[in-house]
């Protein structure tokens, strides 16, 4: 426990010295050598309680009234620890040369201190046991990023997007508030040991504090209609601390969901049915409206809440399988969900990186004025390739591992001969199916037209190739994504400990579970080593038939036309419209089209706005309504004093009457 | 051998299937008077205590009503109104096809509630009957063609139909012929309708009658 | 370890894959009143590709030649899951349906960012329209093996297929005739046979598998075309091994039953190939939605 109070005063430290210096190099460097240095000893506090298996716990006075200062890593905390602290080195690493070579002239040290904070306060809220000291937590995690978006406050966007996720993280935080309240009232303390006592046994109870866990927890994660803020937010902030927000921030989320489930001892049905449909609707949604954007972290944040929507469906499939008793369902769904929460972590991490570079290298991250990348920047990307991969679930890589242990558990429960239970296993399958689908299509869009091909404006001509460190961090992460889907049973049995602290259930019966699908990891990996074993095999039989004879470099075929440009090339908007249409009903973008006239047309347009339609449709026109009641009330504050004493007076006569009764 | 009837019921659903997907008027109208023959068919293999007349007769009347007059009837009518295609109908065909699958779960999960009170009724039959209905009222709703709404109406007066034939036992022949009668007068009715909405309008696209709104 | 039975029919599979085309082929001349090219014109192709010269586009990368070889290694790897009727493959597993379907995706992913780096917009089209049917294919896919699984109540394909014998036919009917209707779905659509896509056409209105590939040469050409066949083959006996329930136990006896079935195949989608039209692109969707339906409709009738 030691290492983990280290860890969070070596990044305040860090943050601090970087926000107060006034030499902005000495700003960098403090900030990230706090970072880097504070997240390691995190990680080996983490670690430790893994690998042991004892939960490793501190307890303090505080004289906040009403809450004590009890801090616990077990082994779930441990587990939602790793992306945290580990994605937190990883982005230090790549976060000081991203913010000095890059060409806004602020003074960009300061960000340290709120990205440090962000750090700290995510791994405080995943190892707070108290509830008010778990509020307070939270609050410092939900203001920090705002200092992140608003980073570059002169774009009115970033102030919106700001200004968004401050509304979003509040709403939340308030379901958040009121389930503590509430468990803090009846427990008599606010500390989380005494909370499942009070519940055992109290059904209604349990389940309104399921609904107002889900909803606040779930604000913070991303679930749709809950995701608004996340494609204003994580586009509008540097591309590391994107990275660090949609990798381990929303897993926080995710966190709270599973905390509260194990506070709740055993669960009813309707939650699990509840949780799957809410994954699938997350996922499906998500991916659709990830396929009509057209700038890259835009796609990357939707994605975010697709992937979230996968984590749902198997945590959803695990309570199912807790709630009507059937053990392999429990443990191959929670093991699924928690698996995907570090994976995603990678990739998605991995892929803000990479958009990162790219907006470094052509100053723009607009799909419609990239292309031809790869041959420019090989380094970034192939590793937004193998990101690219990873997140559509292609084998042999770790995307791949955790939907197979979702599809498992669908297949595991089609099987079962209760009806129920069968429907359930058939919509997760076919709803991951859709969700695979779409990805691969929406990722071979963000890949396709930004990296091939060729390149749409001037600056993406001339792109260069990301520093040393940012390629360097890339590369680790993309590395990472190979070696976890190659050693797929490994990972899958060591993860016994965390899914026995999650369901409940012993952990000898956890592992006996998971044979089953660590059998089938097996020869899952077997089937990817003779992938890639004939991949090489072929590649060197091209390459003999290649050797001797020159290959000549022609253009590519063009019907005949002797001009070709870029602009001939396909675009985002143009490759995702069939899909687009397809699924109009879903995305609801509006198009402005202003067709060509006449036998010789002058200008013709054509735009598409692809604004989330939750916001535009249901947000909107919400707060506006509340805008306007809420003026309605103005009446009351008129300026005339005597008017004010009158309402002093009225209230004092009404106490007073009150009392008397 | 498997059951004559779990046959009846698989492809009574694909005809359903078939209706809710296509779009040409004249296809329609031969996998309806397929599906009248299929279900007129059902009289004679459900009670098994022995067949009587009634049994002959009601299926007879049936086949040869929903078999062969009424798509007869329909199909003068479309080569009158010359408007053979529903092209544009408010809810989309995969949407459609979509609503099905929802419409057979839940048709399912309905009859699973219902069994215990209807213990006679083979579940395949009932099931079917429920889905016809469904069917039927989800293509009155959805298609603009006029022809298409009848098409729905003779499909949900299948249902009805089945749903009748399998559950009651001991009501006499002349009440089900009565129900024969009130189809076979709503046809006939609905088809002069059509033929003069189309004089008078050009057109028999129901979504152009909000004209005459006064 | 692979018994020697699932070793016989792999290695019958990469041999024999190049022959069912030829096969098909010959039957549409046999309609179209033609002689048609040899059965074993794509051995001669394929010698003749892994012989020629290769001429590379000037906007490629590396990318570009990585495609063909990962579309071959996928269909290769997934030989490895798919049994071949009542004989089992060579590595089955809990859970390898989901395998073969992760590969048939990574075959086509390699090939749609192949297309997609020449920077052409046909191979963008091709590209564009294969991700929109693939996108809705999948879930066809899972649901038909899904379906199959929920049937035989076995998690490998291997013990699914090894469990469909006759009597297990009688039982199910309704649900493993609709299963095969969608598989039939998929066949064409997965192979790009007409009425989804022409293998024949060059015209980049009606293509959708063959613009994509229209920039390859050389040895990459053959490996594309190889794999063709080997997603022939596989998607193949996924069918024939519903639709032909022998399983004697006796290997001879199954493999030439499967093999005949095989044939039967060929020759049936040369058939469906000559007698239907490629249909507008607006109802490909629909299509592949109905047939997921079949696939949804006999697991609920399953259900009760």
């Amino acid at each position: 426990m030691l290492e983990f109070f280290i860890a969070i005063l070596l990044l305040f430290l860090g943050g601090l010295v970087a926000a107060c210096s006034s030499r902005s190099d000495i700003g960098h460097r403090a900030g990230q050598i706090g970072a880097i240095v504070g997240s390691v000893f995190g990680l080996v506090a983490a670690v430790r309680v893994l690998i042991g298996g004892e939960p490793e716990g501190a307890l303090g006075v505080w004289h906040m009234p009403g809450g004590t200062l009890h801090f616990e890593i077990d082994a779930v905390a441990a587990f939602f620890l790793l992306p945290v602290f580990g994605l937190s080195i990883v982005t230090a690493f790549y976060g000081r040369t991203y913010l000095s070579t890059g060409d806004g002239e602020r003074d960009s040290a300061a960000s340290w201190f709120h990205l440090n904070l962000l750090t700290a306060s995510m791994a405080l809220v995943i190892a707070a046991r108290d509830g008010l000291l778990f509020l307070l937590a939270w609050e410092i995690m939900a203001l920090s990023p705002f200092f992140l978006v608003i980073f570059d406050d002169r774009k009115e966007a970033a102030r919106h997007a700001a200004w968004t996720y401050l509304a979003a993280t509040h709403l939340g935080t308030a379901f958040l508030l009121v389930m503590f309240v509430v468990l803090g009232g009846l427990a008599g303390t606010s500390d989380f040991d005494a909370y499942g006592a009070v519940l055992r046994g109290h059904s209604t109870l349990s389940s309104a504090i399921f609904v107002l866990a889900l909803i606040g927890f779930g604000a913070k994660a991303g679930i749709v209609p809950a995701h608004v803020w996340l494609p204003e937010a994580h586009p509008a902030a540097p591309s590391h601390a994107s990275a660090l927000m949609s990798g381990s921030m929303i897993k926080v989320g995710i966190y709270g969901i599973v905390r509260i489930l194990m506070m709740l001892g055993t669960p009813e049905p309707w939650w699990g049915w509840a949780l799957i449909a809410i994954g699938a609707t997350s996922g499906v949604l998500g991916v659709l409206f990830a396929l009509a954007q057209h700038d890259l972290k835009r796609l990357l944040a939707y994605h975010s809440v697709e992937n979230i929507g996968i984590i749902l469906l198997g945590i959803g499939v695990g309570v199912l399988g807790l709630a009507t008793g059937l053990l392999p369902l429990a443990v191959i769904g929670f093991a699924a969900g928690l698996l995907h929460v570090v994976n995603h972590c990678i990739f998605k991490g991995l892929l803000f990186l990479g958009a990162g570079a790219v907006q470094h290298a052509a100053h723009t991250l607009d799909l419609e004025e990239l292309g031809g990348l790869l041959k420019r920047m090989k380094w970034t990307g192939t590793a937004f390739l193998i990101g690219s991969a990873a997140i559509v679930g292609l084998p042999p890589l770790n995307g791949f591992v955790s939907e197979f242990l979702l599809f498992t558990s669908g297949f595991v429960a089609v099987a079962h001969p209760l009806a129920s239970i069968a429907t359930a296993g058939l919509i997760v399958i076919v709803v991951m199916g859709l969700i695979s689908g779409l990805a691969a299509a929406c990722f071979a869009k963000a890949f396709g037209i930004v990296f091939l091909g060729s390149p749409r404006s001037p600056e993406a001509a001339e792109a260069h190739e990301a520093a040393r460190p940012m390629t360097a961090a890339m590369a680790f992460l993309a590395a990472l994504c190979v070696i976890i889907g190659l050693a797929a049973p490994v990972v899958v049995a060591a993860s016994a400990g965390v899914v026995a602290a999650a369901t409940g259930i012993a952990v000898g019966t956890v592992g006996d579970q998971l044979t089953i699908v660590t059998g089938a990891l097996t020869g899952t990996v077997i089937v990817f080593a003779i992938l890639i074993v004939v991949g090489a095999l072929a590649w060197g039989l091209r390459a003999r038939r290649l050797a001797g004879a020159a290959v000549p470099r022609r253009p590519v075929w063009g019907c005949g036309y002797l001009f070709p440009s870029s602009r001939m090339q396909y675009t985002a908007s143009s490759f995702a419209q069939p899909l687009v249409t397809q699924f109009h009903l879903f995305i609801r973008n509006r198009e402005a089209l202003v067709p060509p006239k006449g036998y010789f047309p002058a200008a013709s347009s054509y735009s598409s706005d692809s604004g989330d339609p939750f916001l535009r449709l249901l947000f909107a026109p919400t707060f506006r309504w509340f805008d306007r009641m809420a003026t309605r009330l103005n009446v009351i504050q008129h300026g005339h004093i005597h008017v004010y004493v009158l309402y002093v007076a009225a209230t004092l006569i009404a106490l007073l009457i009150w009392e008397s009764f | 051998m498997f059951a004559l009837l779990d046959t009846i019921h698989a492809v009574g659903l694909l005809t359903c299937f078939a209706l809710l997907a296509t779009s040409r008027i004249g296809a329609c109208i031969r996998w309806l008077s397929f599906q009248g023959i299929l279900f007129g068919l059902v009289p004679l293999f459900v009670h098994d205590d022995g067949l009587t007349i009634r049994e002959v007769a009601l299926a007879a009347g049936n086949v040869a009503l929903k078999g062969i007059v009424f798509p007869w009837v329909l199909l003068r009518l479309r080569a009158r109104a010359d408007y053979n295609r529903e092209v544009q109908p408010f809810v989309s065909f995969i949407m459609s096809i979509l609503f099905g699958t929802l419409a057979l779960a839940l048709s399912v999960w309905l009859t699973i509630q219902m069994k215990p009170a209807l213990r006679e009724a083979p579940f395949g039959m009932l099931d079917s009957s429920i889905f016809l209905i469904f069917v039927g009222l989800f293509l009155i709703i959805s298609r603009r063609n006029a022809l298409m709404q009848v098409i729905g109406y003779l499909v949900l007066e299948n249902g009805i139909f089945l749903f009748g034939v399998i559950t009651v036992v001991g009501t006499p022949l002349l009440v089900e012929l009565g129900v024969l009668l009130d189809a076979f007068v709503g046809v006939f009715v609905m088809g002069i309708a059509i033929y003069h909405i189309n004089r008078e309008f050009g057109s028999i696209d129901v979504d152009r009658l909000t004209a005459l709104k006064g | 370890m692979p018994t020697p039975g699932s070793l016989a029919a792999t290695v019958c599979a990469l041999v024999l894959a190049p022959l069912l085309l030829g096969i098909v082929n010959r039957t549409k001349s046999f309609v179209a009143g033609r002689r048609g090219p040899p059965v074993l014109q794509l051995y001669w192709d394929l010698a003749k590709y892994l012989r020629r010269g290769a001429v590379y586009g000037d906007t490629t990368s590396w990318l570009f030649r990585l495609g063909p070889v990962i579309g071959l290694a996928a269909a290769a790897a997934a030989l490895l899951v798919t049994p071949f009727g009542g004989i089992a493959a060579p590595v089955p597993f809990t859970g390898d349906l989901i395998v073969l379907a992760g590969l048939l995706a990574l075959g086509r992913f390699a090939t749609v960012l192949a297309a997609l780096d020449t920077g052409s917009s046909f191979e963008g089209m091709g590209a564009s329209r294969e991700m929109h049917f693939a996108a809705l294919a999948e879930p066809a896919l899972l649901l038909a093996l899904a379906t199959l699984a929920h049937a035989t109540d076995c998690l490998s394909l291997t013990a699914i297929y090894r469990a469909i014998d006759a009597a297990a036919w009688i039982g199910a009917l309704p649900t493993f005739a609709l299963t095969a209707m969608t598989l039939v779905v998929l066949m064409l659509v997965e192979n790009t046979r007409i009425p989804v896509d022409d293998p024949t056409t060059h015209l980049e209105l009606t293509m959708i598998h063959e613009v994509m590939v229209l920039d390859h040469s050389g040895p990459d050409l053959g490996y594309i075309h190889y794999a063709a066949a080997l997603k022939f083959w596989i998607v193949g006996s996924l069918l024939v091994g519903l639709v032909v329930p022998v399983r004697s136990g006796d290997f001879w006896l199954d493999l030439t039953a499967m093999l005949a079935g095989m044939a039967g195949l060929a020759v049936a989608v040369g058939i469906i190939e000559s007698a239907m039209a490629r249909y507008r692109l607006v109802h490909v969707p629909q299509f592949i939605v109905g047939a997921a339906t079949l696939s949804a409709v006999a697991f609920i009738i399953r259900l009760v």
